[in-house]
């Protein structure tokens, strides 16, 4: 295992350089932003204290005076008076990151009536990964029959179809299809909930069906428009094992076609196919925003959707750096996957 | 809704504008007051009421206020005086004064309230559109030529009507119908067109051209070079679109221009990848050997020897880039980020979906958008693979 362990600690590495690189652009691009926020927001603390207080002033100069001086002082003491770049600010911000203090929203609160940025992103983000891990199982298991079955018959009727499709699909924006699914199956034929968020009480003992009755209609959309290009990737994979050479030896063998499929050609094409699963699920997870928000599935997509209408920079900013996040975790994940499936790739 | 639902068995009201010029006028003079009408026929043979009217007018004229009087003659032969009101006085000698008359107006409502005695059943005279239009015996539409007549008094000789027009709203307009601002849709997504085929073929050729020279040169120089340049796209492949793209349009801009370069920023990591592995294949072929042994500049090489091998894979390539980089723009309209001084898809779905059209089934104001981001999508995409399928002899084997 020595050499997966070097792979290992080589790939890592790559995680943290990407989630570094990825913190310092965000920070870049938000920096001067966050900054005029928190000066902001002290300035009305500090005028807000003064109304409060019960210091009496001569007259308007003095009190504006006194309230200059807090503002500075104020200023010092978070460190505001260095810009965002400097050396003691920038680890400040790095490690707040780090143990995912992401400051106070503007409007928006968590359920429980929390301000705080981290609280109301953790309490959305559950159901995000939900949905989504759930629509990528269900997608890969399609996609593997349905693309290892239009191999088996390359240039058929149902191959030509299956590439039809994914052809169509890949070019539909997901969220218009979800639109008119919600169109279709909410409001022409009442079947499914329009709105994605379930109405009974998270402690109700039927809220588990519920959230799965309400998922329903997402996790078809998202399906419904995926599985096509997935079936289209595994197709390719597997028609080019098919022809090689060893499985022509099997066939010779008398091994019966449908394991020759299963078992020998949709193995050896795992590798290729895992790398395109990163692919696809960095472009679900990129979609996982507009779904959600044409659904109204409390996560984090919908969250981003108030966000951006409410202008609530700060959880916009917690935002990117979660999703930012999971999506580098997923990524190095499918990353060492490929190094299981592919021992080829440890060496080089 | 869009006027060719009336072929499917339909018979809803088209909007109906009409000018000066479609008017019949007539002026008499009588007494020293000149009376002006303008008349507006029109035949009304639909199954269901016009959902409202409007009717404009505008005069100049001096101390004297003039007066305006409209009536609707009714194929039935009724004669309703639905208004009747003098204009504001004037400011100053001449003075132009332009007003539009809306069916809700409660003049309207209360001179029509007078002629509920025609009705034999319940009549509703704030609802004018559905008392002037309607049989008097039943709730129906009473089929038949209408006349709507302006009557302008004036009570100068120097007093001119200036215009008038009248407005029946109707429940169809256009090919595609209007949303619930009634704007014509058939605008927005006619403006949408170049916007999205900006954005796309920008992208996509920017993008793709960056990506193919920046594998090249990493496939081609190798070593530490490729190395570094490699780990720079590693990171790039890490990065979640979608969330940096709202970064980046909330904090920098939403101009089409800056939304262009933002996505290719994230565009053109796949065809470095692909670029270099070829130009590590052609690379090694004996020609480039033999250039460099001329002594031929890297730069010469790489532009010269390389990159035109590559370029049918370029073309193709950039049209298969160019749905993602449409799809992106739309989705980031979509979340109501886009360039507000100009009409997308993206943003006519926007709108539709933040007015609730899916629950009121405004059909037409969802359907036509993303069609036409599909359909410009395919196009490109099957340019594409037809590209690529002569470009890549094994793949048309397979």
């Amino acid at each position: 295992m020595g050499d997966f362990g070097r792979f290992l600690v080589k790939r890592s590495l790559n995680m943290v350089i990407v989630l570094l690189s990825t913190l310092i652009l965000t920070m870049a691009l938000v920096g001067p932003t966050m900054d005029k926020i928190l000066l902001d927001a002290t300035r009305a603390s500090v005028v807000e204290e003064t109304n409060n207080s019960d210091i009496n002033f001569q007259n308007t100069e003095e009190r504006q005076n006194y309230i200059d001086q807090r503002i500075d002082l104020q200023i010092k003491a978070i460190g505001l008076d260095e810009p965002w770049y400097s050396p003691k600010r920038f680890t400040n911000t790095v490690l707040k990151v780090m143990v995912l203090d992401l400051g106070r929203s503007n409007y928006l609160t968590s359920e429980s009536g929390s301000a705080n940025v981290r609280d109301i992103i953790l309490e959305k983000m559950p159901k995000t990964i939900l949905l989504f891990t759930t629509s990528t199982l269900i997608i890969t298991v399609i996609g593997l029959y349905l693309g290892a079955f239009a191999a088996n018959r390359a240039g058929s009727f149902w191959d030509k179809i299956n590439s039809a499709s994914a052809v169509f699909s890949s070019s539909f924006p997901t969220w218009w299809v979800g639109m008119l699914m919600i169109f279709a199956f909410a409001f022409t034929y009442h079947i499914f909930p329009a709105r994605a968020t379930p109405l009974t009480a998270p402690s109700d003992p039927g809220y588990a069906l519920d959230l799965l009755y309400h998922m329903m209609l997402p996790l078809i959309t998202i399906v419904l428009v995926s599985f096509g290009s997935w079936a289209y990737i595994v197709r390719y994979f597997v028609v080019g094992i098919l022809g090689e050479d060893y499985i022509i030896a099997k066939r010779a063998a008398g091994i019966p076609q449908k394991k020759i499929l299963y078992s020998h050609a949709l193995k050896n094409a795992a590798p290729p196919i895992i790398t395109v699963v990163a692919l696809s699920l960095a472009s679900s997870f990129g979609g996982a925003i507009t779904v959600e928000a044409v659904f109204g599935w409390p996560g984090m997509g919908s969250l981003y959707y108030e966000a951006i209408g409410f202008m609530d920079i700060p959880v916009i900013i917690g935002l990117t750096y979660v999703s930012t996040l999971i999506f580098i975790f997923t990524v190095f994940l499918t990353d060492i996957l490929y190094a299981y499936f592919d021992p080829r790739v440890k060496i080089a | 809704m869009p006027v060719w639902v009336n072929m499917l068995g339909l018979n809803l009201p088209e909007h109906l504008i009409m000018t000066a010029k479609d008017a019949d006028k007539t002026s008499l003079l009588e007494g020293g007051v000149r009376i002006e009408s303008h008349s507006y026929n029109f035949n009304f043979n639909y199954d269901s009421y016009p959902s409202d009217f409007m009717i404009m007018y505008s005069a100049r004229y001096g101390a004297i206020q003039p007066a305006v009087q409209i009536d609707v003659l009714r194929p039935d032969g009724n004669e309703f005086q639905i208004y009747f009101a003098s204009l504001p006085p004037s400011q100053n000698e001449s003075n132009e004064f332009s007003a539009r008359i809306f069916s809700t107006d409660r003049l309207i409502a209360d001179s029509l309230a007078g002629y509920s005695s025609l009705f034999t059943y319940r009549v509703d005279p704030t609802s004018p559109q559905a008392m002037i239009f309607s049989h008097t015996d039943e709730n129906k539409v009473l089929k038949g030529t209408y006349v709507i007549r302006n009557t302008f008094y004036l009570f100068d000789p120097r007093d001119t009507v200036v215009d008038s027009g009248v407005i029946l709203g109707g429940k169809v307009y256009g090919i595609i119908g209007t949303d619930d601002l009634r704007r014509d849709l058939a605008v927005g997504l006619l403006w949408g067109a170049p916007v999205a085929l900006f954005i796309g073929l920008t992208v996509s050729g920017a993008a793709v051209s960056i990506g193919l020279i920046y594998g090249v040169v990493a496939g081609y120089k190798g070593n530490r070079t490729d190395e570094g340049l490699m780990r720079i796209n590693d990171v790039f492949y890490s990065l979640p679109t979608l969330p940096l793209l709202v970064i980046l349009s909330v904090t920098i801009g939403r101009s089409i221009f800056l939304i262009t370069g933002f996505l290719v920023i994230f565009g053109w990591v796949g065809m470095a990848k692909i670029s270099r592995s070829l130009a590590l294949q052609i690379k090694s072929l004996q020609y480039i050997e033999a250039a460099r042994l001329m002594g031929q500049s890297d730069t010469r090489i790489i532009f010269k020897h390389i990159i035109p091998q590559l370029l049918p894979l370029t073309f193709a390539s950039i049209a298969i880039a160019v749905p993602g980089a449409i799809l992106g723009e739309a989705a980031l309209s979509f979340l109501g980020l886009g360039d507000p001084s100009i009409p997308t898809w993206g943003q006519i779905l926007h709108d539709a979906h933040s007015a609730g059209a899916m629950s009121r089934g405004l059909w037409w104001w969802i359907v036509p958008p993303g069609m036409m981001i599909a359909i410009t999508g395919l196009a490109f995409v099957l340019i594409g693979n037809a590209l690529d399928s002569i470009v890549n002899v094994r793949a048309r084997r397979m």
